[in-house]
């Protein structure tokens, strides 16, 4: 009886066709409010005059392999520009039919970060296999062995450059805003104070600073005739600038951790280092990875900042194809293009860390 | 109470001193927690801490382990003094086993992983020795299929249980309770204390704050009754029941028992 009554009722009651479906969504969420009414037909209106002539411009007018002087003539966008110059933007003063070297090291660093985003691959033959890869790609690059020519550093430019600012930058700034966190948690007064002094002042000065002090400053204080490299100067400045955010945030994770779970640590007779490795740094690293992934998110596009010591990563040898006469005026499709690779890059950093979080999230 | 009941409220069996507490105090900032703490602990004796909150019956038992610093007195545990060097700290938490009011359980391990951490690095027992040691005591809770879970995924009393194991797994000589069943909801108090009392039947000295009376009248060897951080009253427990000696350890007994 009890059946009968639910079957029935269910078939004879279906709701309002005005709550279900597309009419009730479009009700529910474009137009459920005369101001929402009003913005909803604000936006198709904006919508509806900016991307048809975006269209016709990107895609039907467009111009796809040509020279740089038919694109004066066209009225749509000159792709032709990228093609036409993508060994410079990509690789910048590398010698060119060596260029094979630095997109070969790319995909080998590519493909390694790819193979470790799987923590069932974090084993000790990944990191033999990142020694080996690393030492490969510094051959690659540096050359000078095995019948590779030798390439000065000066002459690296372009997405390689952008990628081993980046990567190292990021992969070393890590472990240190760890270690400055902990400094500054520590119960040792002499620590606390240097960490804390070191996170405020990097943090207290802008990017541009510390590159230029790294660029001008720091060599007048080298003794004659040593030298630092530029690239490895304008890196330390990135690895310590992004290290000292990493910190605070890892400090923030740190002091969200209840006291409970050090007693319960120590109870048990681990000392500090193991309460924190073991314990702590699990649970504290884990709370803050959407704020750090943010933080190495910003740095990575940051790296852009080193044109202004002269450096030629992506961005600068992009610029450097529009100073040239031939492709003048085309620094939209340009910078689209360059928009794109941070896009791609920065994307799948984010997703690689949602799915880390997923990966470890235990709290049910 | 329980079927396998030990050798209760009989004298504990040892005359050897395992927790020596001498004239000890303490101070949080101005206020005086401890006040000239004099106890000493029998091996295999079990002792129940009572007394309202706020009287440092916590403090005490976390100063024999050294999560708090005393400021005066001497604290000697298994023949090691607690002082501030770090060497006899670790050793005296190696064999000193501590069960939380919150279980405390480390969210991020799976239980066996949990009970096979302190094992692991602080005895460094070999991985698979620890695991097989975890899933022993595992057992002895009856808890051992949840081994693979995580702490989010059991219910408190089950956590709880896990977290006594954890301590077990130490091989510890002493273990201390800190209100282990008042976080607990009231259907889960009684497995946690069934594997208390039958930790107890095994002869392990224990020291349990607690406001369980029936568990006290049938494990303990001594109660004890703290308030304003001193130890008003020390008796066995039916004399500490039946006949409590001072107003304000009868006052607090019409109060929990209605």
């Amino acid at each position: 009886m009890n059946e009968d009554y639910r079957t029935t009722e269910s078939e004879k009651l279906k709701p309002p066709v005005t709550s279900v479906g597309v009419i009730g969504w479009l009700k529910g969420n474009l137009f459920n409010s005369w101001f929402n009414s009003v913005l909803t037909i604000v936006t198709l209106y904006f919508l509806w005059i900016t991307v048809p002539s975006f269209i016709r411009w990107a895609f039907v007018d467009s111009l796809w392999i040509s020279t740089g002087a038919e694109c004066h003539q066209a009225g749509g966008a000159c792709w032709s520009i990228i093609p036409a110059n993508i060994r410079f933007i990509l690789f910048g003063f590398f010698p060119y039919e060596s260029q094979w070297r630095p997109l070969l090291a790319m995909i080998l660093l590519v493909g390694l970060l790819y193979y470790s985003q799987n923590r069932n691959h974090w084993k000790k033959s990944l990191a033999y296999a990142w020694i080996l890869g690393l030492f490969i790609m510094g051959l690659l690059m540096k050359g000078g062995l095995f019948g590779l020519d030798s390439v000065e550093s000066t002459q690296w430019g372009g997405l390689p450059l952008t990628l081993l600012l980046s990567v190292f930058g990021l992969t070393a700034a890590y472990p240190l805003g760890v270690v400055l966190a902990l400094g500054r948690q520590s119960k040792m007064p002499a620590i606390k104070t240097v960490c804390v002094i070191y996170i405020e002042l990097i943090r207290g000065v802008p990017l541009i600073t510390l590159l230029f002090m790294s660029s001008v400053v720091f060599p007048l204080f080298l003794p004659e005739g040593i030298t630092v490299n530029k690239i490895l100067r304008a890196q330390a400045a990135i690895i310590l600038f992004t290290a000292a955010y990493i910190a605070e945030v890892v400090r923030g994770g740190l002091q969200g951790m209840s006291k409970g779970q050090y007693e319960a640590a120590e109870s048990l007779g681990l000392n500090y280092h193991q309460t924190m490795r073991l314990v702590i740094l699990p649970q504290a690293l884990k709370i803050v990875i959407p704020p750090t992934v943010s933080i190495l998110i910003s740095a990575f596009k940051d790296t852009s900042l080193v044109v202004i010591i002269a450096l030629y990563d992506i961005l600068k040898t992009t610029q450097s194809v529009l100073s040239d006469p031939k492709w003048m005026g085309f620094s939209a499709e340009a910078y689209i293009f360059i928009a794109l690779i941070y896009f791609v890059c920065c994307f799948s950093m984010s997703n690689y860390s949602r799915r880390l979080e997923k990966e470890l999230d235990r709290s049910l | 109470m329980n079927d396998k009941q030990p050798e209760t409220n009989e004298k504990a069996s040892s005359n050897e001193a395992i927790i020596e507490i001498i004239d000890m105090h303490k101070w949080f900032g101005e206020f005086h927690v401890l006040n000239n703490i004099n106890l000493t602990v029998q091996k295999q004796e079990r002792i129940v801490i009572c007394g309202p909150s706020g009287s440092g019956k916590s403090t005490l038992i976390r100063c024999i382990n050294r999560l708090e610093e005393h400021q005066r007195g001497r604290i000697i545990v298994d023949g090691i003094e607690l002082t501030n060097d770090i060497k006899n700290i670790e050793k005296i938490r190696m064999e000193v086993g501590m069960v939380f009011q919150h279980f405390n359980l480390f969210p991020h391990l799976t239980i066996v992983e949990n009970l096979a951490l302190g094992p692991i690095w602080v005895r460094k027992v070999p991985k698979k020795e620890a695991e097989e040691t975890a899933m022993h005591y595992l057992e002895k809770v009856h808890i051992a299929e949840q081994a693979k879970k995580y702490p989010g995924q059991l219910s408190g009393g089950q956590q709880q249980r896990v977290a006594i194991a954890r301590s077990l797994c130490m091989k510890p000589n002493v273990m201390l309770f800190d209100e282990p069943t008042s976080a607990l909801d009231p259907e889960m108090v009684k497995e946690v204390l069934d594997v208390m009392i039958s930790l107890a039947s095994e002869g392990m000295t224990m020291i349990v704050v607690s406001h369980e009376m029936g568990f006290a009248k049938s494990v303990a060897h001594r109660v004890l009754f703290m308030d304003f951080g001193r130890i008003v009253e020390e008796n066995t427990p039916v004399e500490f029941f039946e006949n409590p000696q001072h107003e304000r350890t009868k006052l607090f007994l019409s109060q929990i028992l209605h």
